[in-house]
């Protein structure tokens, strides 16, 4: 795919060139499309450096775990069918607190931890559980408090405030974040074989969960509460 | 933050120097992976622009967006975003670079890129380290999110910069 996009702009470009008579002008723009892109990767090498440095340190410091900590409700909500204290959760927190800072290097590894855990309690190891569903819709829309790269190349061509936008971005990734959530519910309730009658409801995908009526409701006004969540969240950081 | 990070650390006794070369070892690793990305993509958006394609599909979709007060110059970004990751990004620095970083464009794709994740490349490389070769309904959910992040972070932007 992203093959064909790139062959898009190169082939429309060499057609539009020939009707707009800019062949030399393109042929100018590609070397100096290169030298922008080497420019920006120097100028991104700063403040990457700068702020992964820092990261780290709050990381040895045990930030993330404080993080963590505040994100046990919203996990216990969003995975009720990973049994309690198991080590699956210890990672997601992890790896969603990595997000939230913007470390998007620290937040792989510890996915992928928790991936290899909930593969644990998966009953078909070559198809996706539904935790491992939640746990991907999380990371794809990702909450983020600090867009460290695009800090840094706003940064880079001197922005009046380059960290203006952190707020903008909070507020569009619990949009996309909330929607996630909310679709990866709709889609778990319909994946189930059975038609979805509360009575029927106790019995969860991986077989592990003991679940009974009550978190069968809370699953019911799922968006409400997750959002709730978020801005508990939220407001603490 | 720049001081109390290293301060709290200290007080928890982690060797802050030590600790801070070793992730900004990282961070100097990253920046350089995507130089061949933001390569890539620059040559071809440039050549994109210097040729008049990007000013001719503009002026095509202008009139769709125009009346929702949305610059058509971020659409490419919603399709490159759940794609490829430092390709996106290449794409946003374009901008950025074309436009300026406190323009609405450059304010809007600033938002678009840190607010969406890369849905292909997570699914990949999360359930491929584990095996999984059916991915359900993950990949739907993932673009659903990325879908409605891009035009949240459009929204937002008019709202919070609009004039």
């Amino acid at each position: 795919m992203v093959n064909y996009i790139w062959l898009f702009f190169i082939a429309v470009s060499f057609i539009a060139a020939i009707i707009n008579g800019r062949m030399e002008a393109l042929t100018e723009a590609a070397f100096e499309g290169a030298k922008s892109g080497v420019t920006v990767s120097f100028g991104l090498i700063s403040v990457m450096v700068f702020w992964l440095g820092l990261m780290r340190i709050g990381e040895d410091a045990g930030l993330l775990r404080k993080i963590a900590v505040l994100l046990q409700p919203v996990v216990r909500f969003l995975f009720p069918d990973v049994p309690k204290g198991h080590p699956a959760l210890g990672y997601i927190m992890s790896n969603m607190s990595a997000n939230i800072l913007g470390l998007g290097n620290a937040a792989t590894p510890m996915g992928i931890k928790a991936m290899q855990e909930l593969q644990k309690l998966n009953p078909e190891k070559e198809t996706a559980s539904a935790a491992m569903c939640t746990l991907l819709a999380l990371n794809t829309s990702s909450i983020t408090l600090v867009p460290t790269t695009l800090i840094a190349i706003r940064m880079t061509y001197s922005s009046a405030h380059p960290a203006e936008i952190v707020g903008t971005t909070l507020a569009a990734t619990l949009i996309a974040t909330a929607a996630a959530i909310t679709a990866d519910r709709w889609y778990r309730n319909r994946y189930k074989n059975k038609p979805p009658k509360w009575k029927d409801r106790d019995s969860i995908d991986t077989g592990t969960g003991s679940d009974n009526g009550t978190s069968a409701k809370s699953r019911s006004s799922g968006d409400s509460l997750t959002l709730d969540g978020q801005g508990k969240g939220e407001a603490v950081v | 933050m720049i001081v109390f990070i290293p301060l709290y650390a200290a007080y928890k006794k982690v060797p802050v120097y030590e600790t801070f070369i070793e992730g900004a070892k990282d961070g100097f690793g990253t920046a350089i992976n995507i130089i061949p990305h933001l390569v890539g993509m620059m040559v071809a958006i440039s050549m994109f622009r210097a040729s008049g394609a990007m000013d001719m599909m503009a002026s095509l979709i202008r009139p769709l967006f125009d009346g929702l007060g949305i610059p058509s110059e971020v659409l490419p970004l919603g399709l490159l975003r759940p794609l490829t990751g430092a390709g996106s990004l290449a794409f946003t620095t374009e901008l950025i670079k074309t436009y300026g970083p406190d323009s609405m464009i450059g304010r809007i794709a600033s938002t678009i890129q840190g607010s969406t994740d890369t849905t292909l490349y997570v699914l990949t490389v999360y359930f491929g380290a584990v095996g999984i070769r059916r991915s359900k309904y993950a990949l739907k959910v993932g673009l659903f999110s990325d879908f409605v992040g891009f035009f949240a972070a459009i929204i937002i932007c008019l709202l919070v910069f609009g004039t």
